[in-house]
């Protein structure tokens, strides 16, 4: 009983400093990635490639998404805003819930489920063939060459994306608001300007989806990087490249967002 | 000694704590063709490794061009690795780009040349390994006898001194096989370089090796020149470079007694 | 890929991207209404602002004129000193009134000014010298309910 209970305790000790040693090594390649970030604008057709390969391709599935969710939210803000006699304010609740939350939180999401996994998938096969290794037997840094133009792609994309989000799903809402339920369109477009500030809620909405950006493209490399090279490993990296950049992206939103407003 | 381009000094490695290596001597003589031999799993591509400094010795050291190769810094390492190109065991081919900016790689990350000293130089050594035709093939579109000879165009792309290969014949069949094995030998000529050659093909290696090692549980078992080994009396080299089924490799994996074993039941 | 039509889609990735920046901060936010705008700086002081923030609205005759720019604290008179940013575009009279009204029963707090009958207008960095606090709601009904409890205090007497 004694023994079980000491065995039990021991794995969780075992999981955690393996957590913690994870972390670690973790802020070290973040840590080199940006040492070796001189090649990625040097060279900038590397970090271009990328973009394509993470931005715009992740383009169709961001603007469809946030074109339904702006609908949604103008439907459901409608229905509820109406109660209280003051529709014209949808404009408003559409073009706030996105500009600080929807649309930073959801493009990084998606991000993580589309480029995400394509990246962590790609450096992890790249390991398991042997090109990583075969490129430091050419003198080349695979960090320099590989992971810093995507890190790169990752951080300038993500805000595009989340601009281009917010924005559809402000089309969206209004597309539901004004010619489908017939919310006034001038009272639309001046309640939504008169309570949306520039700079507390547009600026802080780019700086979530810029941290968001490097979160997200971090993990999905490091996992990539440090996957078992197997098949199976790098099917689970994959995975936890989704779960690990949601998890990061819901915690850090709630920790920006409590700066944000307490400041 | 000075014309020794890698030597390979009392070496010892091993993954997480358990010896691979127990010592191990060698010398690479510049100019020839020397075959690493050895069963799977005995070394032979982690000693590749120690070679490229990418792995760090537990004890002893690999010298190459008489530097000690894990003693340097990422510079230093890095100017020692261009003097080598190594062959791995599949290839290891960039999948997103063509079998041209495959070979081009090595050339455009080390060199600033004009695009077309570049076509040129990737030309010649596609030439060099017979598939100038194939140069705007995806890696995908390849067999598995071509992406090794796209390979070697690569890690030849710059010239260099010493060339390593892991296992080039494994899954080849036999006429790729043999136009694999006349290519080590040529280019090594040709290029005045020095190949170290790992397999467990025995007459392959034996046709274009000027000295082989044969390494069995972390040491050196045998060595010596092709022919002397052929008429060696040792029983391990005997039945190695025969191919018999048991001798003082046993065909067993170290097991307990069978019949305790089998008495045991599940647990085991 | 050829990587010129790369090239060529990440450039109208990047050129939307900004675009939809752009259209963030002009169409759907306040840039163009208050920051980037031409503004005049007046000051007013209160004795109590009540819960006026920075960048709360200034109005005038129910229209967005202007936001509030800074709130500070004057150890001297013990009063809130406001500054006010206001659009060039409206000019006031030098005796402007400049009161602090909520929107609605429980809303958010903005200035209002009304403008008064003098020739000359506000300069920047002008004081507006009349003010009227802002209504603090518990004062209100503290008031209230003294006032009647004295009044049935009164008629009890009267009786
Ligand atoms: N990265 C590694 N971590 C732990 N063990 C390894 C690693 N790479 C190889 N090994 C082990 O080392 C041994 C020798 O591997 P290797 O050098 O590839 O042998 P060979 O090339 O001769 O077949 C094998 O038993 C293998 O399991
Ligand atoms: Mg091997």
């Amino acid at each position: 009983m004694l023994k079980r209970l000491a065995e039990v305790l021991r794995g969780m000790g075992h999981r955690i400093i393996d957590r913690i040693w994870r972390l670690g090594s973790g802020a070290r390649f973040f840590l080199y990635t940006l040492i070796y970030s001189g090649e990625s604008f040097r060279r900038i057709h590397l970090t271009i490639r990328e973009i394509y390969f993470t931005g715009v391709m992740s383009l169709l599935i961001i603007l469809v998404s946030a074109f339904f969710v702006g609908m949604v939210l103008a439907l459901q803000g409608y229905n509820t805003l109406q109660k209280y006699g003051s529709s014209e304010a949808i404009g408003v609740l559409v073009a706030l819930s996105l500009v600080r939350e929807l649309g930073p939180v959801v493009t990084a999401l998606l991000f993580a489920g589309r480029a995400g996994t394509a990246i962590t998938a790609e450096i992890g096969l790249m390991k398991t063939t042997e090109q990583l290794s075969a490129m430091e037997m050419m003198a080349v840094s695979p960090i320099a060459r590989v992971v810093a133009p995507r890190f790169w792609a990752g951080v300038v994309s993500m805000p595009l994306l989340a601009a281009l989000f917010s924005m559809v799903g402000v089309l969206g809402g209004y597309i539901v608001a004004v010619p489908v339920i017939g919310v006034d369109n001038g009272a639309f477009w001046s309640q939504m300007q008169a309570n949306v500030d520039f700079q507390a809620d547009i600026v802080n909405g780019v700086i979530k989806s810029v941290v968001f950006g490097v979160a997200c493209t971090m993990i999905a490399l490091f996992e990539g990087f440090d996957a078992p090279p197997t098949a199976e490993g790098v099917s689970r990296a994959t995975t936890r490249t989704v779960v690990n950049s949601s998890l990061a992206v819901l915690g850090l939103d709630f920790i920006l967002t409590s700066f944000m407003i307490v400041t | 000694m000075a014309d020794n381009i890698v030597e390979i000094d009392n070496l010892s490695f091993g993954y997480k704590g358990r010896l691979l290596h127990k010592g191990i001597n060698m010398s690479f003589p510049r100019g020839k063709v020397i075959a690493i031999m050895g069963g799977s799993g005995s070394g032979k591509t982690t000693l590749l490794r120690l070679i490229g400094g990418q792995l760090v010795p537990t004890q002893g050291e690999v010298r190459v061009e008489g530097q000690v190769v894990h003693k340097q810094d990422r510079h230093g390492l890095f100017q020692l690795r261009r003097k080598m190109g190594m062959l791995f065991q599949f290839g290891a081919l960039f999948t997103d780009l063509s079998v041209y900016e495959n070979v081009a790689f090595p050339i455009r990350e080390h060199a600033d040349l004009p695009e077309s000293i570049i076509r040129d130089l990737v030309m010649m050594k596609l030439n060099a390994v017979g598939l100038r035709g194939a140069r705007n093939l995806m890696p995908t579109e390849l067999s598995g006898g071509m992406a090794r000879r796209v390979a070697l165009a690569r890690a030849i792309a710059l010239d260099p001194s010493i060339i390593m290969y892991d296992e080039p014949f494994t899954g080849l069949d036999p006429i790729s096989m043999s136009v694999t094995c006349n290519l080590i030998r040529s280019l090594n000529d040709a290029l005045g370089a020095t190949s170290i050659l790992v397999t467990h093909d025995v007459k392959e290696a034996f046709s274009i090796a000027d000295y082989v090692y044969i390494v069995a549980n972390g040491v050196v078992e045998a060595e010596g020149a092709p022919d002397e080994l052929r008429q060696s009396t040792l029983p391990f080299v005997h039945q190695f470079v025969h191919g018999e089924v048991d001798g003082p490799v046993p065909f067993h994996y170290s097991a307990p007694d069978y019949r305790r074993d089998m008495l045991r039941g599940q647990d085991a | 890929m050829e990587r010129t039509t790369m090239d060529l889609w990440v450039g109208i990735f990047a050129v939307a991207g900004a675009a939809a920046l752009f259209g963030l901060a002009l169409k759907v936010g306040n840039l163009t209404s208050s920051s980037v705008g031409e503004t005049y700086t007046v000051t007013a002081a209160f004795e109590n602002i009540g819960g006026l923030k920075p960048r709360a609205p200034v109005k005038s005759a129910g229209v967005v004129v202007g936001r509030v720019d800074n709130i500070q604290f004057d150890s001297k008179t013990f009063e809130a000193n406001v500054t006010l940013k206001v659009d060039k575009r409206y000019p006031f009279p030098k005796d402007t009134f400049a009161n602090i009204y909520t929107a609605g029963l429980l809303g958010e707090q903005y200035v209002g000014l009304e403008a008064g009958g003098d020739e000359q207008s506000l300069k920047d960095g002008d004081k507006i010298s009349h003010t009227q606090d802002a209504v603090v709601l518990e004062k209100m009904i503290s008031q209230f309910l003294y006032n009647k409890a004295s009044e049935s205090g009164d008629s009890k007497k009267a009786e």
